[in-house]
């Protein structure tokens, strides 16, 4: 697989450390009742899964779907962060024009193909576009985040055995934060090592991988895209990570509840600062300044982002209404 | 060149044939479409014309049938898919009704999902209670999904090819107990029925009866046997649930004051409500008498044929209710 240079490096650090803060203040506008609504679920935590899988794919030519929770996806694939913002906040200027919000983005002229907001509900969508690109006969494969809590799922089992049976390019990575909502896994699932399912569909079972090191995503991801892209078909990666921010914004009592195991993971799991610490004591040529750098960047980039937002008006008439509804 | 005279069932398999022969990005996937040559012959040669890549055979997994091919359409394929029976769709309603009908919408236009969702629909021979539905009006309750279903040969033929070219959902059911029934077939590949349009298919100056697949057939029962007491019926084939062609119902019930619906699907919340509900907003000064509905009674379906058959209703109930309301 391709090593990753210096620069590719950067940019990934770079674009956790925009997610990070992208989803920081996401959290901050809505207890400032500037983005409203009762569902958003932030990618806090998640960070290197989703930048290490897109590290590992060909951006515009591979695909990408994932659940609700995709604000990091939207950015990763390079989603205008003004728009994205705007749709945070139901304005005009996001990139559904406010009429999916958080749970709603999408770019399909860069192949992600969005968030979706039925638990397990894009994953057959997933296995669909992957047998488009087989039946088209090109060799791009399909990246789908799976949510714990969904591989309990019937979805989980049709779109995986269906990808099994026809050999389609789909990457599954179950994201295991450890909670379906405020379940914990082993209270959901009668077997909790949910890679082994792979067994059950025929295919490859690529095992349990920290979702807190993004290059160790990076390599896992690329392995099964090799294989995917030899026509050999779909692998499942299980994850290992943790939400910093609760199920969604909804779920208020989770700083408390869990206060204790959420220190820790940030204390010493945290994949910004395991790949920041990595990045220091690899490159000699990299210090804390220039890292920081990328942090104070992020926080510019997202206040432009949130002032753009804010000019953009709420769409508000019936033809806004009406749009879309169908293909006219 | 003359029409040709086939059964339903060979209508529809002859305008699905000729669109996957008209564009390679039509293909079928279902439960025994392939090998089986399909469960009600729709796609019987299909796999020895097209072969293992246009011609899906799938487990039985609805969940998985809809949401494939929610995902192909949405990346640029025009997946025709099979749903057994309409029974084994409520599997998928999510697939159908929270994918296929917004994604859309919620994406605010930057995808479209032109996906026809095939089932087999309607009651008989026995097949009891979790196989004896009707329900299309519950697919015609959301919006961004068409639906159609199609009451003969002829319009079997234009409705599906129509399904398969255009860019939306389409829901399209087929009635279990018309597919052996033959009628005309235009020879005319490119022949279609609008999406939305319906259709007088016996003109009448006394009352409109309004209808749509199976229900047709007892609708134009009863027109003839009204025809021998002197009564003239308008009866009305509305074909696609949604969208809805009112300006059909409206333009008919203007002319004969009077209407009544019959379907095959239950009563409560039904197509019936919703065409009566349409013509007193709209035509209320035109009414001479209430909206009746014929349907069939508000029960499970039994397994015992003399139960089965008092379930539904007859061309007599079409004209019992007529009568009651001239």
């Amino acid at each position: 697989m391709a090593k990753l240079n210096k620069e590719k490096l950067l940019e990934m650090y770079q674009e956790m450390v925009l997610i990070r803060e992208f989803e920081e203040t996401c959290q901050q506008l809505y207890e400032e009742k500037r983005i409203t609504g009762v569902y958003m679920h932030l990618y806090s935590g998640h960070e290197a899964i989703g930048v290490g899988a897109m590290a590992a794919m060909n951006i515009g030519y591979d695909h990408i779907i994932t659940a609700y929770r995709d604000h990091g996806l939207a950015i990763g694939v390079g989603m205008d962060l003004g728009a994205i913002m705007a749709e945070m906040m139901g304005r005009r200027a996001g990139s559904s024009g406010g009429k999916g919000g958080s749970m709603h983005l999408a770019a399909p002229d860069k192949n992600f193909w969005g968030g979706y907001a039925i638990v397990g509900g894009h994953l057959p969508l997933a296995t669909g576009i992957a047998f488009a690109q087989q039946y088209k006969g090109n060799d791009s494969v399909v990246i789908s985040m799976v949510g714990d809590g969904a591989t309990n799922n019937g979805y989980f089992h049709e779109a995986l055995n269906f990808a099994g049976l026809w050999d389609c390019p789909v990457i599954w990575i179950i994201e295991n934060n450890g909670y379906g909502m405020g379940t914990e896994t082993d209270r959901a699932a009668g077997n909790p090592i949910l890679h082994e399912r792979a067994k059950g569909y025929g295919i490859q079972d690529l095992g349990r991988v920290d979702g807190q090191n993004v290059i160790e995503m990076h390599d896992v991801v690329s392995k099964a895209i090799k294989h995917a892209r030899e026509g050999k078909g779909s692998s499942l990666i299980e994850a290992i990570t943790y939400r910093y921010r609760g199920h969604g914004v909804s779920d208020k009592q989770y700083d408390d509840r869990l206060k204790e195991e959420l220190g820790e993971w940030k204390e010493n799991r945290d994949p910004i600062q395991i790949f920041r610490k990595y990045l220091i004591e690899e490159y000699k040529t990299i210090d804390e300044g220039d890292l920081d750098k990328y942090h104070e960047e992020a926080t510019q980039h997202v206040q432009e982002a949130v002032e753009f937002a804010e000019k953009s008006p709420y769409p508000d008439t019936l033809e806004e209404l009406y749009a879309n509804v169908y293909v006219d | 060149m003359a029409d040709k005279n086939l059964p339903m069932r060979e209508a529809l398999r002859q305008a699905l044939m000729e669109e996957m022969h008209r564009d390679e990005n039509v293909f079928v996937m279902g439960e025994e479409v392939g090998y089986w040559q399909g469960t009600h012959r729709v796609t019987r040669g299909f796999i020895e014309e097209f072969g293992e890549k246009r011609v899906r055979d799938t487990p039985i997994a609805e969940m998985g049938i809809g949401g494939v091919a929610v995902g192909a359409a949405m990346a640029g394929l025009r997946p025709v898919a099979e749903f057994m029976t309409i029974n084994f769709a409520f599997l998928a309603l999510d697939a159908i009704i929270n994918h296929a009908a917004k994604v859309r919408y919620f994406f605010d236009g930057l995808v479209k999902c032109p996906v026809v969702f095939r089932a087999a629909t309607g009651w008989g021979d026995q097949a009891t209670a979790s196989h004896s539905h009707a329900p299309e009006p519950i697919f015609a309750h959301f919006p961004g999904l068409y639906v159609g279903l199609p009451s003969n040969s002829t319009d079997a033929y234009g409705m599906l090819k129509a399904s398969i070219r255009d860019d939306n959902p389409v829901l399209f059911s087929e009635s279990i107990g018309l597919y052996r029934k033959p009628g005309p077939v235009p020879d005319n590949p490119d022949y279609l029925v609008p999406i939305g349009k319906g259709d007088i298919k016996q003109e009448g100056s006394d009352i409109t009866i309004i209808s749509y697949g199976r229900g047709m057939e007892w609708s134009l029962k009863a027109a003839r046997e009204l025809k021998k007491d002197g009564i003239s019926a308008e009866v009305v084939d509305m074909r696609w649930l949604r969208p809805l062609d009112t300006d059909l119902i409206f333009e008919s019930f203007k002319k004969t004051n009077r209407a009544i619906v019959v379907e095959e699907s239950h009563q409560f919340y039904s197509f019936g409500s919703e065409i009566a509900a349409q013509i007193q907003e709209h035509c209320f000064d035109y009414m001479d008498a209430p909206i009746k509905r014929v349907t069939p009674h508000d029960v499970p379906v039994p397994f015992s044929k003399t139960l089965e058959d008092l379930v539904y209703p007859t061309a007599d109930d079409v004209v019992k209710a007529v009568k009651e309301i001239l």
